[in-house]
C-alpha cells in the first residue's frame, strides 16, 4: 500500500499553467513547473479544491468505471447517504435502493445504517473517555490526512473508529460470503462516492491494513442510469432501506454531530474553516467541547466535487427526506462490533519538516526568512510557487532557484544594462590612457563577465522557447 | 360486532434512537393491508408526531393502534409529566423540546398542531404528575 497514494491527478494535455490551482491548494502542494502544475503527493490530501477551481478541466479524480461490476459474479452497492439528496421529487429512499438493483446489484448495504451504528459506538465513546475531549471525527479522509500532516498535536484526540464506508463494507463482505456461498474474490463491494478523497481512502486507508471496499464508483457517473432505473421501479418498492433520521443527516455538515444528542460540538465544512478550527483547537482555545465534526467538502459530503446536484439544494431534500423517519434504524449488533474500532494508529508524518533533525532545519529556517527579505514579497505566483515564502522554501530544498522569480531577473538586467553603461564609459577612458592594446583587453574581460550573465539568464528564456516550439 | 385489529406498541424511555420505530410499523402493516395512501399518510404523520413527544417530553409510554373498516383510531398513553398548558402546546411554534434534539429537526413546535390537522378527531387528557392520553381518529 502506497501510504501517500493521490487520486487527485493531473491531464497533463488540459494544463496551461496558469496559477489558479496553486493558489487555491490548502497544503501548498502544487507548483508549475516548465508550465505545467505538478502535485506534490506528500503535501497533498486529496480534499479537491484544485478540481474545483480549474478552469480547464486539468484537474480529476480518479475512480472506477461501472464496467467494472462485470468481473465479479457478485456485487453490493454501497451507497453514499448524500446520493439520496440527489433526485428531484423523492419521497421514498427505497425507490433509489431498488434502481441500483435494476441497475445490475445483487445486494445493497446502506452506508448510512453504517452510519448509526458508527453513531451508536461514538456515543459511548466519548462518555467513556472524557479525558480525550474534543474529540476530533474521521470520517472526511482528507481531514486526517491533513491532521496526520500538519497538526500532530491532534492525533491523541482523533476518533479510533472506521468510517460509516468501512463498517458498510465488512457488513457488506460477511452478508455476501453467506448468501452467495461464493469466495471473497468473486465479490465485489462497490461504495458509491460524492468525493475523490474516499477514493484514495480504499486504496491507502487509515485506521486499517485495508480496506474491504473494492471500488469506488462516483455519484455523477451512475447517476443518469439510476435515474432511468428509478423511473422503472414499481409502486411497492422492496424495503430495503435500514437507516433513519440520523444516517441520512451523515451526508450533510452537522448531521454526524447531531447524532450524540449534545449540544457540545462544533461542526465546521470548507477546508479552510476546517484548518481555521484546526489552528484554533491546537492552540487549546476551545473549552468544553466534547466532539468537533469536520469536513472537507463545503456542506459537508453533499458538496463533494463527484456530486450532481447542489449542495445547498442537496441539504433541503435531505431534510425533507429524514422528516418523517424514525431517529435510528440501525443499532449495533454483536455480528457488527468487529467493523467499528480502528486496528492500527495514524502516525505523524512530518513532510513539512526542512530538514532531517532540528539544527538543520534551524539553519534552513533562518535561510529561508533571509531569501523571503530578499524575494518581492508580492506572492504572484510566476515562479510557479503559490507564494514568495513557499519559493524560499524550495529553495532551500533545492528544488527551485532564485532565478525562477521574474522579479529577481527583472532586477539582474538592470544591474546588467547599468554595467553596461559603466563599460562604455570605462572603454573611453582607457583608450585614452593605453591606446588600443589597453581598450582589447579591457573590452576582453568586460564581454567575458557580460557574457556569463547573459548565458545563465538566457539558458532559463531559452528552455521555455525550445518547449513553445517543439507544442 | 365489526371486527377490529388492534395494534400495541411499547414505547421505551431508554433508547431516544428507537424513536419513530412504531409508527413506522404501522405504516408499513397498514400498506401491506391495503388502506388507501391518503389515510395512510394522516396516521403516519400524526402517530409520528406523538410518539417522538411521548419519547422527549413524557418518557415513553404506550400506543394502541385500532383498526376497523370505517376508522383508524390511535390511543397514546404515558405517564409523564402531564401538559400544563393544553392551548398554549397547541400552537405553531411552541415548543419545549431539549437543546440536544434540535440539530436532528425536532423542536419545531408543530407537533400538537400537525396531529390535529392530519386528524378527523382528536382528543387531550392530562393531568399534572399523573399523565396524558391522547386519542386520534382518522376516518377511511
Amino acid at each position: 500500500m502506497d501510504k501517500f497514494y493521490h487520486s487527485v491527478r493531473l491531464e497533463s494535455a488540459l494544463c496551461k499553467g496558469c496559477i489558479n490551482c496553486i493558489k487555491r491548494c490548502p497544503t501548498q502542494a502544487i507548483r508549475v513547473r516548465d508550465g505545467k502544475a505538478q502535485i506534490n503527493g506528500k503535501f497533498c490530501i486529496d480534499c479537491g479544491e484544485c478540481i474545483r477551481i480549474c478552469p480547464h478541466h486539468a484537474k480529476i479524480a480518479t475512480y472506477d468505471k461501472l464496467e467494472v461490476m462485470r468481473q465479479y459474479e457478485y456485487t453490493v452497492a454501497l451507497p453514499a447517504p448524500s446520493l439520496y439528496s440527489q433526485f428531484n421529487n423523492l419521497e421514498d429512499v427505497n425507490i433509489v435502493l431498488n434502481a441500483l438493483k435494476l441497475m445490475g446489484f445483487d445486494d445493497v448495504v446502506e452506508v448510512s445504517g453504517a452510519a448509526e451504528i458508527v453513531s451508536e459506538a461514538t456515543r459511548q465513546y466519548i462518555s467513556a473517555h472524557q479525558d480525550q475531549i474534543p474529540i476530533i471525527s474521521t470520517a472526511c479522509s482528507s481531514v486526517v490526512r491533513l491532521i496526520r500532516v500538519r497538526f500532530p498535536n491532534l492525533i491523541p484526540h482523533l476518533l479510533p473508529l472506521n468510517p460509516p464506508v468501512e463498517v458498510a463494507a465488512g457488513m457488506a463482505v460477511k452478508k455476501a460470503l453467506r448468501e452467495s456461498g461464493l469466495p471473497r474474490e468473486k465479490i465485489g463491494i462497490f461504495f458509491i462516492s460524492p468525493c475523490p478523497s474516499k477514493v484514495t481512502y480504499v486504496k491507502a486507508p487509515l485506521g486499517t491494513e485495508k480496506s474491504e471496499v473494492d471500488h469506488v464508483l462516483a455519484i455523477k457517473e451512475v447517476y443518469p442510469q439510476l435515474l432511468s432505473h428509478m423511473k422503472a421501479v414499481g409502486e411497492d418498492p422492496e424495503e430495503i432501506h435500514i437507516s433513519g433520521k440520523i444516517g441520512i443527516s451523515w451526508g450533510r455538515s452537522g448531521g454526524e454531530a447531531s447524532g450524540l444528542f449534545s449540544e457540545n460540538y462544533l461542526a465546521a465544512d470548507g477546508i479552510e474553516n476546517v484548518i481555521r478550527v484546526l489552528e484554533d483547537l491546537e492552540d487549546e482555545k476551545f473549552d468544553n467541547l466534547q466532539f468537533v465534526e469536520l469536513n472537507a467538502c463545503n456542506g459537508g459530503c453533499v458538496g463533494g466535487v463527484l456530486t450532481v446536484e447542489n449542495p445547498y439544494v442537496a441539504e433541503v431534500k435531505l431534510k425533507r427526506l429524514r422528516k418523517y423517519m424514525p431517529v435510528a434504524r440501525s443499532h449495533m449488533e454483536e455480528s457488527t462490533k468487529e467493523f467499528v474500532p480502528w486496528t492500527t494508529k495514524v502516525e505523524f508524518e512530518p513532510v513539512f519538516r526542512l530538514g532531517d533533525n532540528v539544527m538543520e532545519s534551524f539553519s534552513r529556517l533562518e535561510r529561508v526568512e533571509r531569501l523571503c527579505r530578499r524575494l518581492p514579497g508580492l506572492d504572484c505566483g510566476s515562479c510557479g510557487a503559490p507564494t514568495c515564502k513557499a519559493l524560499a522554501e524550495d529553495i532551500v530544498r533545492g528544488e527551485a532557484s532564485e532565478r525562477d522569480c521574474v522579479y529577481y531577473l527583472r532586477d539582474n538586467l538592470h544591474k546588467l544594462s547599468q554595467e553596461v553603461a559603466v563599460l562604455a564609459e570605462d572603454l573611453a577612458e582607457r583608450e585614452s590612457e593605453n591606446g588600443d592594446k589597453g581598450r582589447l583587453n579591457a573590452l576582453k574581460e568586460y564581454i567575458q563577465m557580460i557574457s556569463d550573465e547573459m548565458a545563465v539568464l538566457d539558458s532559463k528564456v531559452k528552455d521555455e522557447n525550445v518547449k513553445a516550439e517543439d507544442e | 360486532m365489526a371486527d377490529v385489529i388492534a395494534l400495541t406498541y411499547d414505547i421505551s424511555p431508554d433508547d431516544f434512537t428507537r424513536a419513530g420505530e412504531a409508527s413506522s410499523d404501522v405504516k408499513s402493516k397498514l400498506k401491506q393491508v391495503g388502506v388507501s395512501p391518503a389515510a395512510i399518510r394522516k396516521v403516519a404523520i400524526a402517530m409520528y408526531e406523538g410518539e417522538i413527544n411521548m419519547v422527549i417530553h413524557a418518557e415513553g409510554g404506550k400506543i394502541t393502534v385500532e383498526i376497523s373498516p370505517e376508522q383508524i383510531r390511535m390511543i397514546l398513553a404515558d405517564k409523564g409529566p402531564g401538559i400544563p398548558n393544553v392551548e398554549q402546546a397547541m400552537q405553531a411554534g411552541w415548543s419545549t423540546a431539549p437543546d440536544e434534539v434540535r440539530s436532528l429537526g425536532f423542536g419545531a413546535g408543530m407537533g400538537l398542531p400537525n396531529m390535529k390537522k392530519y386528524t378527523d378527531e382528536m382528543n387531550i387528557e392530562t393531568t399534572l404528575g399523573v399523565g396524558t392520553t391522547i386519542t386520534m381518529v382518522v376516518k377511511l
